[in-house]
């Protein structure tokens, strides 16, 4: 199966193990992830203003150069999230498709249908057919799922899973043997790029979401996007979870624990540059020099 | 506060909707929203009060608040009104309004170095579209 | 800026621009800084090498009758009739400054030195307004993500003649990222060339041309001498170097 992938902008530098796990996951499991020629940033926010169209230009040609295969994968929530709603604009509004697709001299309907890997993975793959891929299950890991907000809402345009109580990550996480972790506030926004302008406040989103999931007994949290990475990973340094002793509680990309659970190349997962280091803890499943650099 | 019906049919009232899509005049003030809200230890005015004011013709306090821009659009509050209201878009309609007149919540220059290096780049973007505008 | 209802040009050897608004007839094949001369004017400013080179004389014009935009260099770009443009002078820009050496070459570099390059919405603005028809829009996208051998490929002929930066809605100055970009290309990323450091070494140890020789020579000798001399070293393949 191969399908157009964009990875946007974080995916190609500060956020490397989110793709090259994801990679090297898809291509054990058959799926084939062609990164689009040329791509610009998709401007990382839905533009909800109703009367202009600017803001819509960046996703637009993103979404026509894969007209052709009609299908565009993505990793990052922020890129998935400003792809789908971009898309059912312009396939659904005639005055913005025809002021759109004119500025960007491109013809372009609005029938790409934006994925995600999760998706594929569940309704493509089968989440069976991936646990029966498995070569290293993880036994008694026990992980938080962490949706974050962009791939659930708007539910009615995300279509992705109940916005409320969702299950896909957790089925996710059963097929590579995870024992999951329930707990309040894993649809809970992590403060998001508040975070720029108020990192005191982002943190204190992102705490409350560590402090629940440890409280419930996570010793892992999963996440699909970069931004939700750096304020979970980044929120630990400064704010001890449960008000005890700090609890370091390694945030990981959904991906690499796709790829370690298959056996793929240790070198995709780049698990180096976390602030909370979470090869201690997989130091069972990671090979021997990994475990050494660990143990350091 | 005194209320005048010229203020409800203000400029500024059209606008939002001309912006937003949203008819202010739907929310009931369930409250829903701000008890959902995970940004609303930050803000000043609760997104149920920043509705009640738009409602009322009191826009400016709305857009005098802290309010709007402590909003990380993450549509918690969309997700759960009962009349489909959308605070997130009005939130973002009164920061499209202020951005539009030239007034900016994040100063780039002033952004901490460290922040700058280290976060990936959707946050900056992001924060830069929603704080800054275009 | 009036829009004179006039006839064309009655003779097919003149034709009709506008400067600043005042119409005047200049024969045709003429480049729009010799037709400003020919109309009288003296450039003191705008103007550079005259060679299409250095960026100086960015202008941008419009043909009466088409509302589009177009962009060419004076020095290079032929009068056309009912042609109607304007002097700007160089769009405010304001360099950063750093030490190349110093600097990794990365996205982040880019990002801290001009934070700005990711406010770009894509619009395109700038590719479409470039002279050297340069994918500006690419560049800037490839700066966002930190991969600087492309930006330095991408904007390779840019003459840095600011009319990108006066365009774009997000306030960019594309042509300073691009330049930041060569550098860090050139100091970190580029291999150092083999050859080089060989005639360094070389004229260390003295074992280069007799330069007294040289100083004494007639220009004639010399410039044989120069039109003969070996500008890579024929094994430049073989040490690896591109």
């Amino acid at each position: 199966m191969r399908l157009p992938y964009f990875p946007g902008c974080t995916l190609h530098s500060k956020a490397k193990g989110f793709d090259a796990s994801a990679r090297a996951g898809a291509q054990a499991l058959d799926i084939v992830m062609e990164e689009l020629p040329e791509w610009t940033c998709c401007g990382a926010t839905f533009p909800m203003a109703a009367d202009s169209a600017m803001g819509l230009v960046a996703p637009t040609r993103i979404l026509a150069s894969a007209k052709a295969a009609g299908k565009l994968l993505t990793l990052c929530s922020f890129c998935y999230n400003t792809l789908k709603r971009t898309n059912r604009v312009i396939a659904t509004d005639a005055e913005r498709r025809r002021k759109v697709t004119t500025f960007i001299e491109e013809d372009y309907q609005g029938n790409v249908q934006t994925v995600h890997l999760l998706e594929v993975l569940r309704d493509d793959i089968g989440f069976e057919a991936v646990a029966g891929r498995v070569v290293k299950p993880l036994h008694g890991l026990k992980v938080a799922p962490y949706y974050g907000c962009l791939l659930l809402r708007p539910a009615d345009e995300m279509g992705f899973d109940d916005p409320e109580r969702p299950t896909i990550l957790e089925n996710f996480l059963k097929s590579l043997g995870c024992t999951v972790v329930d707990y309040p506030h894993k649809t809970e926004c992590c403060g998001s790029f508040v975070a720029v302008s108020s990192p005191e406040v982002a943190q204190g989103c992102s705490a409350r979401i560590l402090e629940a999931a440890v409280k419930h007994g996570a010793e892992m949290l999963v996440v699909s996007c970069p931004l939700c990475q750096y304020n979970l990973d980044r929120a630990q340094r400064q704010v001890q979870a449960g008000g005890g002793p700090a609890t370091r509680v390694p945030v990981l990309y959904f991906s690499q624990l796709l790829a370690l659970a298959l056996g793929c190349d240790e070198a995709c997962l780049h698990l180096e540059g976390h602030a909370v280091d979470p090869r201690p803890r997989l130091s069972k499943w990671l090979g021997q020099t990994s475990q050494a650099t660990a143990l350091v | 506060m005194i209320l005048q019906h010229l203020k409800t049919e203000d400029a500024i009232i059209s606008e939002i909707k001309e912006i937003s899509g949203v008819d202010v005049r739907a929310c009931y003030q369930c409250g829903k929203c701000t008890a959902g809200c995970p940004l609303a230890s930050a803000m000043d005015l609760m997104p149920n009060q920043i509705l009640r004011l738009l409602q009322l013709g009191e826009h400016e306090q709305a857009l005098k608040s802290r309010t709007i821009w402590q909003c990380a659009s993450c549509l918690t509050c969309a997700a759960r009104c009962p009349k489909e209201v959308d605070p997130a878009r009005v939130m973002d309609a009164l920061r499209t309004i202020l951005m539009r007149r030239g007034a900016v919540h994040l100063e780039i220059p002033k952004v901490p170095a460290e922040v700058l290096a280290e976060a990936p780049q959707q946050a900056l973007i992001g924060g830069f579209r929603k704080f800054v505008g275009y | 800026m009036e829009e004179e209802q006039g006839p064309m040009a009655a003779e097919p050897t003149m034709v009709r621009f506008y400067l600043m608004g005042k119409p005047h007839q200049v024969p045709t094949g003429l480049t729009i800084q010799k037709a400003m001369e020919y109309a009288g004017y003296r450039l003191l400013r705008g103007c550079g090498c005259r060679g299409g080179f250095c960026g100086a004389c960015g202008t941008v014009y419009r043909i009466g009758g088409d509302y589009r935009l177009k962009v060419g260099l004076a020095c290079q770009t032929v009068v056309e009739d009912q042609m109607y443009l304007a002097q700007i002078p160089f769009f405010p820009a304001v360099k950063a400054t750093y030490k190349v050496e110093d600097l990794p070459p990365t996205a982040e570099t880019l990002i801290s030195l001009y934070p700005e390059i990711l406010r770009c919405v894509g619009c395109n603005t700038c590719r479409k307004v470039c002279p050297q028809e340069i994918e500006v829009m690419r560049y800037v996208a490839a700066a966002q993500r930190g991969d600087i051998a492309r930006v330095a490929d991408l904007s390779f002929d840019c003459l840095m003649c600011g009319l990108c930066a006066s365009r774009c809605p997000a306030e960019i100055v594309q042509y300073h990222v691009a330049i930041l970009a060569r550098r860090l290309y050139s100091r970190h990323i580029a291999k150092p060339a083999a050859h080089l450091a060989q005639c360094v070494a070389a004229i260390d140890r003295g074992e280069c041309a007799d330069l007294d020789a040289m100083a004494a020579a007639d220009p004639a000798k010399l410039k044989g001498l120069y039109n003969v001399r070996d500008i890579e070293p024929e094994d430049l393949e073989a040490a690896g170097q591109e």
